[in-house]
């Protein structure tokens, strides 16, 4: 097929901002359902304690309180909050939705306050008096694997959730040959990923149909309308999740929470209208948490500056409890550890550890930021080791472009990179000579100026569907209607990265019709088939990769009836801009006209179902990564403007 | 406590509790949800409204402090149908990519348009440093700004 590059490449602005930019757009506080009330969920104060009494005799007599719910409420009726993650011997503690005699972390959920508006349940919230009993925390996660630590989960009489080790090649064989041993401790401090809207949940039960629909702010409306049915016993069928507008996420949004069953359940119970929104306070500490490394890096190496191996022996801490992916984050910095280099032999080994803190998760890179920075920390070390330019050193070790497709000891394959040229252009871009230049001027004169120079190369496209617990695939369905307008039904569930305009373009490119003319549809389970999600860069190239699958689906089939049409063989015709021509007699038809006559159907070929309308789940093949290179100068007079540099290829 | 709020031109008239908030008022009382929430403490800007045309974070004001008053928020910058220059930069040079900053931004960069019509790079920096987004780095959003003032400068020469 051939297409005219009208849209893809070219500068568009973007369908989705009209109504963002003009206040109209609807996030799921903007959603306003008749009788709605509104939960408060009152959280520990304490990061370890044991709840002796929950006293809520005052909240419930107060004003517009319509119930209370504590952890005595859901056991048994509300299933524990989901990991997905799989690992050998993964320890998996029960996280319940509400705390059951005990809480673990500072945020914990401990009791659930309804009441006919936000003001009268916070102030109820107030009236409920908690006696806890507070024991040892443990919030240091190197101090969580000490044998005098107090432990977390008693049922497993250790803060210890798994050991992880990856790596191929011979390590020990490597930092034998070894002139030198460089090593480093590093640490990879915990944050909190704060996306400006903070999450929020409204659910609406409808006894009658007994169908449950779920707003909320997430990137895997799919994943969460399968957990959540898990959670509250009902079929996954009678569940619609809603992301609406989603007001960014960056890993945070990738999970399912107690708050999505527990206003699920509320609802059920009130037969009403229920929704709870996070507060800023409630995003810091009760929404997943990122990073939180600590390991010491070691990289073996000849004089010449050739790595020979490297080994990262690291805690990474868990948190109280498992999120979604929780233990799944630090196995993807293993999987990162070559980095933009060759090193014949790697070795991580991993101690995954619980502490009294917020459950750690997927937040922006999610586990690959942490190797890049300890590999090319690591690779500064070896440089002022070895008194090598830092450049010099990273050009010495990366595959050339021709030894692509590049296999590392850690098990992946890049498809293609060219981190030599790169890193030349943020050179160029620098005058880095003549940086250097200076910084030796300067520091003759007693003044220090830094250069400091990174490579980075990213596993992106999550993923092929070995590789995550739910499948890595991506789905999209293209209907053209009769009037020949085109409806999108991606199962990507995009929150700020602009797909509902890529998507137009491939499809106003591949089908030849106005970009003005395409709907993209996506994150509702009712309308959109099953579809796994927008994390890991995956939204364009996988999402977009089934688009352009189901396109060319449609335009087969279009093409059988074009030819039935203007009666001709189908290998007569081609495909331009939207029309079909290449008919012996010169006549043409467009695909508006080929959708119309398929929903008539009064003059199709005998094997011709009718409609216009394909589906594709694409499944890849590999991942993507990309790479880039930065190099930036810094004076203590402050930032080097105009010689700092940025190269990436996506 | 009885108070008159006009929004966009329309008088509301309610009686609050005192403690209400000013941006509740706004998204709950007028209906209008286009200002965000996203602190509750005056720090992101997400509910920046502009009150007697200056532009003042609304999660951090009473309702009953803004009786008698005019506010504008997003919802009104279009004048009958046609967008603001503000809210066309935003769209040409791509400054927004979640969205949700993005109202209390541009009501932002209308306050200090109207300060400072002329901007530099660092003026717009400084001028939107109580504005928080996670999505774009800012880059856009000062290209934006700066692609506003200059359309504004050239329909004033145009109106002058």
């Amino acid at each position: 097929m051939s297409f005219l590059a009208k849209y893809i490449g070219q500068k568009v602005r973007r369908t989705e901002d009209p109504r963002l930019i003009q206040g109209i757009g609807h996030y799921v506080d903007d959603i306003k359902l008749a009788d709605t009330l509104h939960v408060v969920i009152l959280r520990s104060t304490h990061a370890h304690a044991k709840i002796n009494s929950i006293d809520l005799e005052a909240a419930k007599s107060s004003p517009g309180v319509v119930a209370v719910y504590t952890g005595k409420d859901v056991e048994g009726r509300v299933g524990f909050v989901p990991c997905a993650a799989a690992l050998p011997d993964l320890k998996v503690p029960k996280y319940p939705v509400l705390a059951q005699g005990k809480v673990i972390f500072v945020g914990q959920p401990v009791a659930a306050i309804v009441a006919t508006d936000k003001y009268k349940a916070r102030d109820a919230a107030d009236l409920i008096d908690i006696d806890y009993d507070p024991l040892d925390v443990v919030t240091d996660p190197e101090a969580a694997v000490q044998a005098d630590s107090s432990v977390i989960h008693e049922e497993f009489g250790t803060n210890i959730a798994f050991h992880h080790s990856a790596g191929t090649g011979d390590i020990e064989a490597a930092f034998k040959q070894a002139d030198r041993i460089v090593s480093e401790k590093l640490y990879h401090q915990r944050l909190a990923p704060v996306a400006l809207e903070p999450r929020g949940v409204l659910a609406h039960y409808l006894p009658g149909e007994q169908q449950m629909t779920l707003w909320s702010s997430t990137q895997i409306p799919h994943l969460m309308r399968t957990q959540v049915a898990l959670m509250l016993g009902i079929n996954e069928n009678r569940l619609r999740v809603i992301a609406p507008e989603v007001g960014g996420g960056f890993g945070s949004k990738l999970n399912v929470y107690a708050e999505e069953a527990l206003l699920g359940w509320i609802s059920m119970q009130l037969k009403k209208p229920v929704k709870w929104i996070e507060s800023r306070r409630e995003n810091m500490t009760s929404t997943i948490h990122g990073r939180s490394q600590s390991g010491t890096v070691e990289m073996a190496v000849k004089n010449d500056g050739t790595l020979l191996g490297l080994k990262y022996q690291v805690i990474a801490d868990m948190g109280a409890y498992l999120q979604l992916l929780t233990p799944a984050i630090p196995t993807l910095t293993g999987l990162m550890l070559s980095g933009c280099y060759k090193i014949p032999a790697i070795s991580m080994q991993c101690t995954g550890v619980f502490t009294n803190r917020m459950s750690t998760d997927a937040y922006r890179g999610a586990g690959r930021p942490e190797a890049t920075y300890l590999v090319e920390r690591i690779m500064d070390c070896v440089a002022l080791e070895l008194k090598m330019d830092p450049v010099e050193l990273r050009r010495k070790n990366f595959p050339k472009p021709e030894e692509f497709p590049f296999a590392t000891a850690t098990g992946l394959f890049y498809d293609s990179g060219d981190y030599e040229k790169s890193l030349a252009r943020a050179l160029e871009m620098s005058d880095y000579q003549k940086l250097r230049a200076e910084q030796s001027e300067a520091r003759k004169q007693g003044r220090y100026l830094g250069i400091g120079v990174s490579t980075y190369v990213e596993i992106c496209a999550m993923g092929p569907s070995i590789a995550l617990p739910a499948g890595g695939w991506e789905s999209a369905t293209v209907r053209v209607e009769p009037t020949g307008k085109v409806t999108v039904m991606t199962g990507i569930s995009p929150h700020g990265q602009g797909e509902e305009t890529s998507f137009a373009q491939i499809v106003g490119d591949m089908l030849g019709v106005d970009m003005d003319d395409v709907l993209v549809i996506h994150g509702d389970t009712s309308i959109v088939q099953y579809g796994i999600g927008t994390f890991g860069s995956r939204g364009l190239a996988v999402g977009g990769a089934a688009l352009a699958c189901a396109l060319d689906k449609v335009v087969a089939k279009a093409r059988k009836l074009a030819a039935h049409i203007l009666q001709t063989d189908e290998s007569s015709l081609t495909f331009e801009n939207g029309r079909f021509v290449g008919a012996p007699n010169d006549s043409s038809i467009t695909i508006q006209e080929i959708a119309q006559a398929a929903h008539t159907a009064h003059n199709i070929p005998p094997d011709f179902e009718p409609g216009l309308v394909a589906t594709h789940f694409f499944e890849p093949k590999n991942f993507t990564f990309p790479f880039g290179s930065h190099l930036r100068g810094r004076g203590r007079q402050g930032d080097r403007r105009g010689q700092g540099a940025s190269i990436y290829r996506r | 406590m009885r108070i008159s709020i006009s929004i966009n031109g329309v008088k509301h008239d309610a009686d609050v509790e005192p403690r209400l908030l000013l941006v509740h008022f706004i998204r709950d009382l007028a209906g209008l949800t286009g200002t965000h929430i996203g602190c509750e403490t005056s720090i992101c800007g997400a509910c920046t409204v502009l009150m007697d045309g200056k532009p003042v974070k609304c999660c951090a004001i009473l309702a009953v402090q803004a009786d008698g008053s005019e506010i504008t928020t997003i919802e009104g910058l279009a004048d009958e149908g046609r967008l603001h220059p503000i809210q066309e930069g935003f769209w040409e040079c791509h400054g927004l990519q979640c969205g949700y900053c993005t109202p209390g931004m541009i009501m932002s960069a209308y306050g200090l348009l109207q300060e400072n019509p002329d901007p530099t790079e660092d003026e717009i920096r400084h001028g939107l440093e109580g504005n928080l987004c996670r999505c774009t780095g800012y880059q856009h959003i000062v290209d934006a700004v700066r692609h506003a003032s200059r359309q504004m400068a050239a329909k004033a020469v145009k109106a002058g």
